[in-house]
């Protein structure tokens, strides 16, 4: 039997605003699609899953209608649902190990159902008041990572302070991730179920600024690092200064966490026809895609390897096409071109060529001594980035790319202080954080019980 | 939430605010900035620590109304500030030396009044040159008079003290002074000037520099300059930088990147306010 398509909004109407791509669907759409699941007794899909979700149990709860109880299966391994099963790369992780192969069920679409309809009924506020005992770890950030690590803590009775340096929290999920395919609601309904376990957030604290490091050893029994790997790549070619170049980060940043293209926030954000993406991730999608939505005619992503090395999920690509966004294959930016007021007008590429594989069957490309212009008035720049130097220079071993090294329990060279997620990782998924930060928990609960 | 303590008017455009924010205070350092936004719904946006109080556990902030946001901080009293995060960036490098002098124009003044103390309190020889326009912008006279052992104003048209600007004076100073080391805070242009004119002197210009910004913890990129050929983020590395390695040609033409909507979103504001009064 075939997967089950789930709607989605017309791609010329959805790309007028910033609103979900996803449209709403019913129980009776969601329990055809889980009454496909075969409840194999191997389970291979909780194997390809970060944080092992008991995917058959909480698709058969779903499926005799009990979604509470499904809910609260889900829950016991993630609390963020709603979220994961909107960005998890579900094809590359529980559906690719689904024995339907390419009609895999679409568990992260089932997940997605059963977190929304917990938040519609307000099950994720439902928490047991947990005894507090008077021990107490600091969280560093609260993206994916840290929020997971602190849901793991506090669960077992120990108080947990998450120190953000930003005025929203969520990390990237927030100022990384479009609304359009994470509702920024949904994030902030998932976090406030640690704030009801009785997580204390605090916004505006940039550990090793506002409060040194040092001082958060003396006054924490164990400390968590879950800082990310937020700081942009350029490409490092002439004319990065021109204006109208962007890193993603700046770009998504101006529109996810500080609404620019709302007309009631007062953020800035450059408006023009055409958009050139550098890169081939998630990040760089949810870049041009954003482009489209601000009113951009013209929106290319350009990759230096070839189609079918690009790194996006499949669905994620699929959006764009539909909604309009160009790829031109192996060309790679070697200089930008601007005018006298010193605004960037075209890009120069070197044409690149295939010349084998590696073992991953990525391909492995030269440049040639072709060259490409092509005219924009935008460039943003989504090839990667990685970690924050903030917190570098406190004395914790760090790898040769500037990650924190961990070893298998997530500890850091300093006694009490772990790490997880993409400050040790280097860019990886949401879930693989969650995944970290989890199993960090359970560790940092260990040496204090 | 961060209290606002006080607010005093300087002149049409400048204006000081006293935050209630004791966590910044204690760790605050000459040099360093804070991020604020300054109503819900509002931009990020940076400003120089121009004074603290570590005892109070508060936080000074000298500004001017640029654009739609400093126009409403100077037009309303708000109450509360809903985010401001700092101490950031790297505070300013004191070294034991015997006379510095201190160019500072504008809004720089307040920027650069910390560092100016800080040389004070090891036993520094303090030589302040401030600009001004004209007569009516300036501020903070007195509390520079009290920290410098020498101080030149000059205003661009005459109507106060030197006329002329910052550089005027140069070859007097450095002729009657042994100066170890030059700080020099203003716009990018004054700020080129000053590195230009030290130049023949063959000492160090540390200027601080304030690209757009938006984070400020160094996640976006924006606040990207060119020192000694390289990139660097002006939020955590800096603001501090040797003048003398600066590209401010590329930084005057970045600067004004967002000019246009930040322009007409102040007309737009300022015509609301008018219709409202």
């Amino acid at each position: 039997m075939k997967r089950i398509f789930f709607p989605e909004r017309d791609p010329l109407e959805r790309i007028k605003d910033f609103e979900s791509v996803i449209s709403e669907f019913d129980f009776d759409l969601a329990k055809k699609e889980a009454d496909r699941c075969l409840q194999c007794p191997t389970k291979p899909c909780v194997s390809g899953c970060p944080v092992n979700i008991n995917i058959p149990k909480f698709i058969k709860f779903l499926r005799e209608g009990q979604i509470k109880k499904s809910y609260e299966t889900i829950k016991e391994d993630n609390f963020l649902p709603s979220v994961c099963g909107r960005v998890c790369p579900q094809e590359k992780q529980c559906e690719a190990k689904c024995v339907f192969g390419k009609d895999a069920i679409s568990i992260g679409k089932l997940e997605m159902f059963v977190g929304d309809i917990a938040i519609k009924n307000k099950w994720h506020k439902e928490n047991v008041s947990i005894k507090i005992e008077d021990k107490k770890v600091a969280v560093i950030g609260s993206g994916p990572a840290s929020l997971a690590c602190a849901g793991e803590v506090i669960k077992s009775g120990i108080n947990v302070d998450i120190f953000e340096a930003l005025h929203r929290f969520g990390g990237v999920l927030v100022y990384g991730i479009p609304n359009f395919r994470l509702p920024k609601n949904i994030i902030e309904e998932e976090i406030s179920v640690l704030i009801s376990m009785g997580v204390n957030f605090h916004k505006d604290i940039l550990i090793g600024r506002t409060i040194s490091f040092e001082k958060i050893l003396k006054e924490y029994d164990a400390v968590f690092i879950g800082t990310g790997a937020g700081f942009p790549k350029f490409l490092n070619i002439p004319g990065e200064s021109y204006k109208g170049v962007f890193s993603a980060n700046e770009f998504l940043t101006r529109v996810n966490l500080m609404y620019a293209y709302r007309d009631d926030y007062d953020t800035p954000i450059v408006r023009g026809k055409k958009a050139i993406v550098v890169g081939g991730g998630n990040t760089a999608v949810d870049a041009a895609r954003t482009c489209l939505r601000l009113g951009y005619t013209d929106v290319y992503i350009v990759y230096r390897r070839e189609e079918k090395d690009l790194p996006a999920r499949e669905e994620e690509l699929k959006h764009a096409r539909e909604e309009g966004v160009s790829f031109r294959f192996l060309l790679e930016p070697k200089e930008i071109i601007g005018d006298n007021n010193g605004w960037m007008r075209s890009i120069k590429f070197s044409k690149m060529a295939i010349i084998g594989k590696d073992e991953k069957g990525k391909s492995i490309i030269k440049e040639t001594p072709e060259f490409e212009f092509i005219d924009a008035d935008t460039l943003i720049i989504a090839i990667g980035t990685t970690s924050n130097p903030v917190l570098k220079n406190v004395g914790l071993k760090l790898n040769e790319k500037g990650y924190i090294v961990v070893d298998e329990n997530y500890r850091t060279s300093i006694d009490k202080v772990f790490a997880g997620g993409d400050i040790v990782t280097g860019s990886a998924t949401v879930i693989e954080a969650l995944g970290a930060g989890k199993k960090a928990g359970k560790n940092i609960v260990k040496i204090l019980k | 939430m961060f209290k606002v303590l006080d607010k005093k008017i300087y002149n049409n455009y400048v204006f000081e605010i006293v935050v209630d924010a004791p966590l910044i205070a204690s760790e605050a350092k000459a040099g360093q900035f804070c991020i604020i936004v300054p109503k819900e719904n509002g931009e990020r946006l940076p400003f120089t620590i121009a004074d603290f109080d570590k005892k109070k556990g508060t936080v000074n902030f000298v500004i001017q109304v640029v654009g739609k946001s400093t126009q409403m901080m100077f037009d309303e009293d708000y109450d509360y500030l809903p985010d401001v995060l700092g101490p950031l960036g790297m505070p300013s490098v004191i070294e034991p030396l015997k006379e510095v002098l201190f160019l500072a124009g504008g809004l720089g003044v307040a920027a650069i009044y910390l560092i100016m103390k800080a040389y004070k309190e090891i036993g520094a020889k303090i030589i302040s040159v401030v600009g001004f326009r004209n007569k009516s912008l300036i501020f903070w006279e007195d509390k520079l008079k009290e920290i410098s052992d020498k101080i030149i104003i000059t205003t661009d048209d005459g109507s106060y003290g030197v006329k002329g600007n910052v550089t005027t004076l140069i070859d007097d100073i450095f002729s009657n002074h042994s100066i170890d080391k030059v700080y020099s805070i203003g716009s990018l242009k004054m700020m080129k000037a000053c590195v230009e004119s030290v130049r023949p002197y063959n000492k160090k210009v540390i200027v601080s520099l304030n690209p757009i910004m938006v984070d400020g913890i160094g996640m976006c990129g924006a606040c990207r300059v060119v020192v000694d050929n390289k990139i660097h983020y002006a939020c955590i590395e800096g603001p501090d930088f040797d003048g003398n390695l600066v590209d401010f040609d590329e930084l005057i033409l970045r600067s004004n990147e967002f000019e246009k909507q930040e322009g007409s979103c102040l007309r737009e504001y300022l015509l609301n306010r008018g219709n409202r009064r």
